[in-house]
């Protein structure tokens, strides 16, 4: 027993040390999780503030309940005992009190449902939307295509942006770890955004809870969802099914700007693209894509392939001395665009992305492949 | 079934021959040697996910990936899950079912005594399948221990063993089942009515229906994943016509009666303890049955609350809203007669008492958190998240295991003939809530904070309740490692031994032989009046 007590004082020793000396002296994550947090996070949507309203309401009925009850048993734990001399009665059954004790919650249990139902019907009117998006959950990152209202016809993929280093080698993290990435989503304040999920391989769920926003994204069907933020601000969420190894690092962020940034937004993105950055014709120096090639490389195959190009010794090859790297480059093209076993097809990949980062592997880490520069126009005749 | 022996002396000589060595145990038909075949294989399995778990809880300590890569990490959570419910949980309450059943309705033994012991011994060649998984390229199933489609398909070959392990685990519950109907149904002692019969029973009995309902289901669900992947079938591929959703659907069928399959047993012991250590009868026996039926009745029309961001429809919103809460209901009605079996009762404080009490109160409150769930567009911020995690293992931990732990002790010394140490008792007792609410309690903000499960890595805000949760597992990991050597070796070992009926305020046949019980018990049954 005294050698029980003096474990347990260790542990909680060790326990306090450990916990206060933390080395995270991170802060609160801008329209994402508090330090510490114990609530829902702050609604920035009409539904969201439902929500949180619901679930006060909820707690309080909860709460109330059980104090009580467990006021009534912690008191009969107190008072009801033989070494108070106290002695058992011997009732056994009361049919009144059983149909109290069964009325009683189910009223409490309709009056619950009220207002939960109203939520439910309103959460799942996506009509009159303002904007329409597609959210496809892809093994691991989302797309977006931009199908409905102001910005239609943009389209872009929105990954992880946290380095890697953070993750796998203990570097300082940034109040935005894990919850960052390239290319967020951006809407505009005060209009409804309908959000159409689906998916490319297996099921993801894309949820923001600042949006109060939902829904599992289902390879080969569409779902819809829908929001409304009545705030400017950055919100941040996180893929909610379970989708294989990368789960946890394919996160969301949402940009919600004014009517006026998001329209100068909309245009800057067309401009971009249909100024030819994508131009599968235009020919790029070896500079340039090396440069792009580092971004995608950091996008979509350091997960597998690691940053050291080394792979994982026997699950993804190592890209550094690899004989595919170095050799022709049709072979490379080929594995990039129709994936091999594990690796996947990146077909969804733009021909200048493609071209980018094949040259970027051929010219890193120790390769120095003869042939090894890729335009995107080899990779676009590649695809036929 | 009852038999008049004419010639006791005969009946005692043809039992004079008992194998004994590892023949007893092989080749077991004894209900008491079965029972304790199923528990200590699901304390072994309870062992096991305990340290999958402690693996899990020391890559969540911090943020950053420490020690696993992130696909073992979700080999981990799978497996954790696998093998605490089909491994530890469900065994240990049939382990429960062949000691108890027979002696608490005065039967000789099981009605198929041979297909018992065939029910166990599909067992161990299930576990080691499951867990061999890990060791084979690819390691273990990481899909969750749901598995859903179509990411149990992009799985390698240690998903097709788990598939195997299930079927074999699945065969073993509705023989299983099987059995206790037929044993509970035919065999019970004359006078002994139905709504004579002790809640144990009653709960187990309502339990087997489901179990033979249910598994099947399962089975067909796997079987198609098995076939997805191997056979060219497209039940859950939508490229080929089929629907990833539809094998939710039919998972949860099984998987929400599955859920309470692993608790009313545990209302059952609950049921039994609280009106010893109150020396006062369980408060509306009558209703106590009606309500666990309902439960089970009910537990069939409510399985899509696990599916409410899948994208149904807004009636199925509502009704399966709707039928979710009103499973609150009965549930309230149970722990409402429990406080007033204790109510103005005579109690004392041991061990077995403490474990019942301490159920109550934190069963309860993972009922609380899922009548919460329940309301649907809570669910929508909470679905996936580790307010879930936290829900469920209030239930099958404080709950499930709880009761498991009250039934030990309370029972333990009808079956090993000794009293355990009553202080290490208790201190397994507090040692294990403690350490549990710290473990769990915090996963309840970070749901809220918006935390998803399953996650290897996690942002950087959320560490601070992640460090706690992952301390207070150890916690509870040691106290259960110290629940073996300290309690439960010693107490089959030798100590105060134990008489026919060591809590005075206890009722029920199990009460009226030697402890330990003799090999063959009720050969002549007795008369219930």
């Amino acid at each position: 027993m005294k050698h029980a007590k003096r474990l347990l004082m260790m542990i909680a020793a060790i326990s306090g040390q450990l916990v206060t000396t933390s080395s995270f002296a991170v802060n609160d994550m801008e329209g994402g999780p508090a330090v510490r947090q114990l609530n829902f996070q702050p609604p920035v949507t009409a539904i969201a503030s439902d929500i949180y309203q619901l679930h006060t309401l909820m707690m309080v009925i909860c709460v109330v309940i059980f104090l009580a009850v467990f006021g009534v048993m912690f008191y009969s734990i107190l008072k009801h005992r033989k070494s108070l001399g106290h002695k058992a009665a011997s009732f056994h059954e009361s049919t009144t009190v059983e149909i109290a004790w069964t009325v009683v919650p189910f009223i409490i249990v309709i009056l619950m449902a009220l207002p939960a139902t109203k939520t439910v019907v309103a959460m799942k009117d996506t009509s009159n939307a303002d904007i329409t998006i597609k959210a496809t959950g892809m093994q691991w990152k989302w797309g977006y295509d931009y199908i409905k209202g102001e910005g239609e016809g943009i389209a872009y993929y929105s990954a992880l942006a946290t380095p890697r280093d953070q993750i796998h080698e203990g570097a300082t993290k940034g109040d935005n770890y894990l919850i960052e990435v390239d290319n967020p989503l951006v809407v505009p304040v005060n209009k409804k955004i309908r959000i159409v999920t689906t998916a490319n391989d297996v099921i993801h769920a894309w949820g923001v809870p600042a949006l109060g926003v939902k829904q599992d994204a289902i390879p080969g069907f569409v779902r819809d969802t829908w929001f409304k933020a009545e705030k400017v601000g950055t919100y941040r969420g996180n893929c909610y099914e379970l989708c294989g190894k990368e789960h946890a690092f394919m996160p969301i962020v949402v940009n919600v700007l004014s009517e006026a940034d998001y329209a100068k937004w909309v245009a800057d993105k067309k401009k971009g693209s249909s100024a030819g950055a994508e131009d599968a014709n235009k020919a790029l120096t070896l500079a340039e894509l090396n440069a792009k090639g580092a971004a995608v490389y950091a996008s979509n195959c350091v997960a597998c392939h690691q940053d050291s190009g080394k792979g994982v010794p026997g699950a993804f090859p190592a890209l550094d001395g690899s004989k595919v790297v170095n050799g022709p480059k049709g072979d490379q093209i080929a594995m990039l665009l129709n994936g091999k076993n594990a690796m996947p097809a990146w077909k969804t990949l733009s021909d200048t992305e493609i071209a980018a980062v094949i040259t970027y592997t051929r010219n890193h880490w120790s390769n120095k492949a003869g042939q090894n520069m890729v335009q995107a126009a080899e990779v676009l005749a590649a695809r036929k | 079934m009852s038999t008049t022996i004419d010639h006791p002396h005969d009946a005692h000589d043809a039992h004079d021959h008992h194998p004994h060595g590892w023949q007893r145990w092989l080749f077991a038909t004894n209900h008491k040697d079965i029972g304790t075949l199923y528990l200590w294989f699901s304390f072994a399995m309870l062992l096991t996910g305990g340290v999958l778990a402690l693996g899990i809880r020391a890559e969540l300590f911090q943020p950053g990936l420490q020690l696993f890569k992130p696909e073992f990490f979700n080999q981990l959570t799978t497996m954790h899950g696998l093998i605490m419910v089909f491994g530890a949980i469900m065994p240990a309450f049939v382990g429960f079912a062949n000691w108890m059943i027979p002696l608490q309705i005065g039967a000789a033994d099981m009605a198929f005594a041979r297909m018992n012991n065939f029910s166990f011994w599909l067992l161990p060649p299930a576990a080691i399948l499951l867990v061999g998984s890990f060791l084979v390229p690819g390691g273990a199933t990481a899909a969750g221990w749901t598995l859903y489609a179509p990411l149990s398909t992009q799985m390698g070959i240690g998903m097709d063993m788990g598939i195997f392990a299930m079927h074999i685990m699945g065969a073993s519950s509705i023989m299983g089942s099987i059995n206790i109907v037929t044993t509970i149904l035919n065999m019970r002692a004359p006078g002994m009515t139905l709504m004579k019969m002790p809640m144990f029973c009653w709960t187990w009995l309502i339990t087997a229906y489901l179990l033979i309902a249910v598994m099947p289901v399962l089975a067909g669900a796997i079987t198609m994943t098995l076939t997805d992947r191997h056979f060219g079938t497209s039940f859950f591929n939508a490229a080929g016509g089929g629907d990833p959703v539809m094998y939710q659907h039919i998972f949860w069928f099984f998987g929400h009666p599955e859920v309470y399959i692993m608790i009313l047993p545990a209302f059952g012991i609950v049921s039994q303890i609280i009106p010893a250590f109150a020396r006062k009868p369980l408060f509306g026996y009558a209703s106590m049955v009606y309500a666990t039926s309902s439960i089970a009745i009910l537990s069939f029309i409510v399985w899509a609350h696990h599916m409410f961001s899948t994208g149904m429809p807004v009636t199925s919103q509502l009704f399966f809203m709707y039928a979710t809460m009103l499973i609150a209901v009965p549930t309230g009605v149970k722990v409402f007669n429990w406080i007033a079996t204790m109510w103005r009762g005579s109690m004392t404080f041991e061990t077995p008492m403490l474990f019942a009490v301490g159920f109550l109160f934190v069963f309860t409150m993972g009922g609380f958190t899922g009548l919460i769930l329940a309301i649907t567009p809570v669910d929508i911020q909470m679905q996936d998240t580790y307010y879930v995690v936290a829900h469920f293992h209030y239930v099958l931990v404080a709950g499930s295991l709880f009761s498991l732990f009250a039934g030990f002790y309370y029972w333990g010394p009808k079956w090993t003939g000794f009293m355990y140490n009553e202080s290490r008792g208790k201190f397994h007792f507090w040692a294990s809530l403690i350490t549990f609410n710290v473990t769990f309690f915090p996963m309840h903000f970070l749901g809220l904070a918006g935390m998803p499960r399953r996650y290897a890595d996690y942002a950087a805000q959320f560490t601070d309740f992640n460090m706690i949760a992952s301390i207070g597992a150890f916690g509870f990991g040691l106290s259960q490692v110290y629940f073996l050597f300290a309690v439960v070796l010693p107490a089959i070992r030798g100590g105060e031994k134990a008489a026919d009926k060591p809590w005075d305020g206890a009722e029920g046949l199990e009460w009226t032989i030697p402890s330990p019980a003799p090999f063959h018990t009720f050969e002549v049954p007795p008369t219930v009046k």
